[in-house]
């Protein structure tokens, strides 16, 4: 018999050697790697229906595919397909390739085609710009023009509820709000109805989610296809800025992440981690009820990750200066300061206002002298 | 006259009841297996046989069944994949109509041998009367003895359950079957887990196909090794072909695997040639789902041998020059059809059947879908048709279920065989889109 202490497998994901329990997948190997130095954080695949939280969910979008080019220490032959990292668990000795394998990114490319093929391209008036995954994943591993020629598959926008818009052309169908809706509800009435591109994600015949809990698949929705009613068109993500707090709730954890813009609180969510999860699942009482800051003992703001879109510069793409027309505009351009600190917390606004305006003053002081 | 395994006895007035089939030899298997062999002999003998998967895989039966992981206190599950919806495959359908015992038997034997004591009958939702017939056969063996408790004194229970299936196509993959039968939405499950660890209710299960439960009374009766010396190498014993198309009889034969497709074709004892004044122009040899072949290359292996009637040699080549036996769904062109068209009508059909959970599939197919459709009525360009190909290739090989594979592969295969009808189609708009236009061009008729 072998030893029967817990023993780790050694997996070399990208190059990067790592090691892990057994059970972890690819994927948890792969956000172990990039939550342990943020250079690489990079190299964790994408995910659009994954969700950690969530039991069975995974293998749906197919865009974690990775190479497995050794499946063990044991038996090292390559796997014949690309597996999806999320839910193939690791072996001793496995060899994956990410973003060193050029199948895969032509793969990736590919999925983000799909994906976008019926998808609406409505991100000027999307709620969920700026914290939508797909955004995130065309940004990252698409192509700039799609082929697609035809017309694209649309469907009528629901009400669920009071609370809750579907709006079911921008669905990906990662099944996320029917996990969320089986696995913390009560009372199932969330569901996928019709097969292919005309599948739709529906409440039932229409009955609307009625229970304490079912603001969450707005949360774990990667697209803007579960929108808050109380924040639709209330403003863009980019301008606003996130608190976290709690309150002392009877039905939730009570902790929360507030979007501020200037005092008022237009928005009320759970906290998420790095990977754009939901950390504990909040009540809707909590998310659309307590919209005034005298509802909430405020911590401090939130630690926003560099993969935000409230980080400077997160969709700049390595611009082409223009070389025809614009001559003025090619001679203004410059590049932007990439290495200006991000910040959300008022006192060192103010700080550096402060220098910035002591600065200036003596800036000016030398000019006039 | 060659062996005829299943169909033997099928032309017998009332064979479809108990009467006719016990007389004519019917359930002694169950007898000879419940009496005098242990469930291992039988997995043994199947083994033995190299009886492969009829439902088109064609994975060695008895390995399957060697796979079942046996856990203390879980019960196993037997299913009969009887969801038979490959456009071009009919013979599934025509077994149960007509000898639903034999069925019956194969199903009370091979449960026997796998140790289920509640097995299931999964069978398309729009053959509804053939539900009733085998729940009538199923009273029958029930009367009889030879099903419910304690059958032939051997202290063996069986239960047997028809499930009539919603009728959607993806329910004849076997975890989305297994969906359905739980009474879900019939979504495929990622593999692993293998139906052989958690299959049905998460018990180890075992999914199998009408034609492959039902030799297994034979194979008991006369063993393993009489039913490996028929065939050819690894493509044993004889095969149900559902014959369809321009040929003078279509029909289900059951041939010995090994017979030339040349003979298939045109043998007065098989299909008896393509229709008066016809020439072949393509052939679908396994269901909608695997690669067109023109006529010069279903006929002959690329180094020019004859083409042979088994799982290896229809697949020799690779997809390059070669098919796949599939489930023996055999649908022959000549040459007044249209390519496009066909490929057209096949997309069609993926599209619409496609279950929508991953999205390579859920996307592809009805882009591949409208894409055929615009270059079949003349509104198609060059460019369109390589991206097809490169569509086709995106979702090969991405899915979760080899239902992607069976949309992609006979676009891919229409294209890499009849790229120049494709190019007929978008350079000549106007006769293309004539109503019974036929592509004038220069093609290898046989």
């Amino acid at each position: 018999m072998e030893n029967t202490a817990p023993q780790l497998f050694k997996i070399t994901f990208d190059g990067i050697e790592i090691e892990v329990p057994p059970g972890t997948t690819i994927m948890q190997a792969a956000r172990k790697i990039a939550e342990a130095d943020a250079t690489k954080s990079h190299l964790a695949p994408p995910a659009m229906c994954y969700y950690e939280p969530l039991k069975g969910s995974g293998g749906k979008c197919r865009a974690c595919l990775v190479k497995v080019t050794a499946g063990s220490a044991k038996d090292p032959r390559p796997m014949p397909k690309l597996v999806p990292s999320c839910i193939t668990t690791v072996q001793d000795g496995m060899v994956v390739e990410n973003t060193t394998n050029e199948a895969v990114l032509e793969t990736r490319r590919g999925i983000v085609e799909f994906l976008l093929i019926n998808h609406p391209l409505d991100c000027p008036i999307c709620d969920q710009a700026g914290e939508c995954h797909l955004q995130d994943f065309a940004f990252e591993h698409g192509r700039v023009s799609t082929r697609y020629e035809e017309e694209r598959r649309t469907f009528e926008k629901q009400d669920i509820g009071p609370y809750i818009q579907l709006h079911m052309t921008r669905c990906v169908l990662c099944y996320r709000c029917v996990f969320t809706a089986d696995q913390i509800t009560n009372k199932r009435v969330h569901g996928v109805l019709n097969r292919g591109d005309h599948a739709e994600i529906s409440t039932y015949i229409e009955k609307a989610i009625d229970n304490d809990f079912s603001g969450n698949v707005i949360d774990v929705c990667p697209v803007g296809a579960l929108t808050d009613k109380t924040y639709r068109f209330k403003n863009r993500v980019w301008f606003t800025k996130p608190v976290e707090a709690h309150c002392d709730c009877e039905k939730c954890s009570g902790n929360v992440t507030l979007w501020y813009r200037g005092d008022e609180v237009i928005r009320v969510t759970a906290r998420k981690n790095e990977w754009g999860e939901v950390k504990e699942f909040i009540c809707n009482t909590c998310r659309f009820e307590r919209k005034k800051t005298s509802d909430w003992v405020i911590e401090g703001p939130t630690t926003v990750s560099r993969h935000s879109v409230i980080m400077a510069n997160k969709y700049r793409a390595d611009l082409k200066k223009p070389d025809f027309g614009l001559k003025v505009a090619a001679a203004q351009y410059k590049q932007i300061d990439d290495s200006r600190p991000f910040v959300t917390d008022n006192n060192t606004i103010r700080e550096l206002s402060k220098e910035n305006n002591a600065k200036a003053n003596q800036r000016s002081l030398a000019e006039n002298n | 006259m060659a062996v005829k395994i299943l169909t033997e006895h099928i032309n017998e007035p009332g064979i479809n009841t108990f009467e006719v089939y016990r007389k004519k030899g019917g359930y002694t298997a169950v007898e000879k297996a419940l009496k005098k062999m242990t469930p291992e002999e039988i997995v043994e003998e199947v083994k033995k046989s190299g009886v492969r998967g009829r439902g088109g895989a064609g994975f060695p039966m008895g390995m399957k069944w060697s796979f079942l992981a046996k856990p203390e206190g879980v019960p196993r599950y037997l299913v009969c994949n009887a969801d038979e919806s490959e456009p071009g495959t009919f013979k599934d359908h025509y077994l149960m109509r007509e000898i639903p015992h034999l069925l019956i038997e194969g199903m009370i034997v091979s449960s026997y041998a796998l140790g289920a004591n509640k097995s299931f009958i999964y069978v398309r939702g729009e053959l509804m009367y053939v539900v009733k017939i085998l729940e009538k056969a199923i009273e029958e063996a029930k009367a009889a003895g030879f099903l419910g408790k304690n059958i032939l004194g051997s202290g063996y229970d069986l239960e047997l359950v028809v499930q009539p299936g919603g009728g959607a196509y993806i329910c004849g993959e076997e975890t989305a079957l297994l969906e359905s039968l739980e009474g879900k939405r019939g979504n495929p499950r990622n593999k692993p887990p293998f139906p052989a660890v958690k299959g049905l209710y998460q018990s180890p299960t075992v999914v199998n196909n009408v034609e492959s439960i039902s030799n297994t009374p034979w194979i008991i009766n006369n063993g393993g090794e009489a039913y490996a010396a028929l065939g050819i190498g690894r493509s044993t014993g004889t095969k149900l072909i559902s014959a369809s198309g321009h040929i003078n009889k279509p029909g289900v034969y059951e041939i010995p695997l090994g017979i030339s497709v040349e003979d298939f074709i045109y043998a007065d004892e098989w299909c008896g040639g393509i229709r008066p004044g016809h020439h072949l122009k393509a052939v679908v040899a396994g269901g909608s789902s695997v690669p067109i072949l023109p006529a010069n290359l279903i006929l002959n292996l690329a180094n020019g041998d004859k083409r042979l009637m088994t799982y290896e040699s229809l697949s020799d080549g690779g997809f390059a020059t070669g098919t796949m036996l599939g489930s023996g769904g055999f649908i022959v062109m000549d040459e007044t059809t249209c390519i496009v068209r066909n490929t057209w009508t096949f997309a069609r059909f993926y599209h619409h059947e496609s279950c929508g959970q991953c999205s390579p599939c859920r996307e592809g197919t009805g882009w591949m879908d409208k894409v055929l459709e615009r270059i079949e009525n003349g509104k198609g360009n060059m460019r369109d048709i390589d991206l097809l190909v490169d569509v086709a290739k995106k979702i090969e090989g991405n899915t979760i279920c080899p239902l992607g594979d069976a949309a992609a592969w006979p676009v891919a295969a229409a294209i890499r065989h009849f790229r120049d009808e494709f190019e007929w189609h978008v350079t000549h708009p106007h006769e293309a889109t004539k109503p019974g236009a036929v592509y004038p061009g220069a093609m290898e008729l046989v």
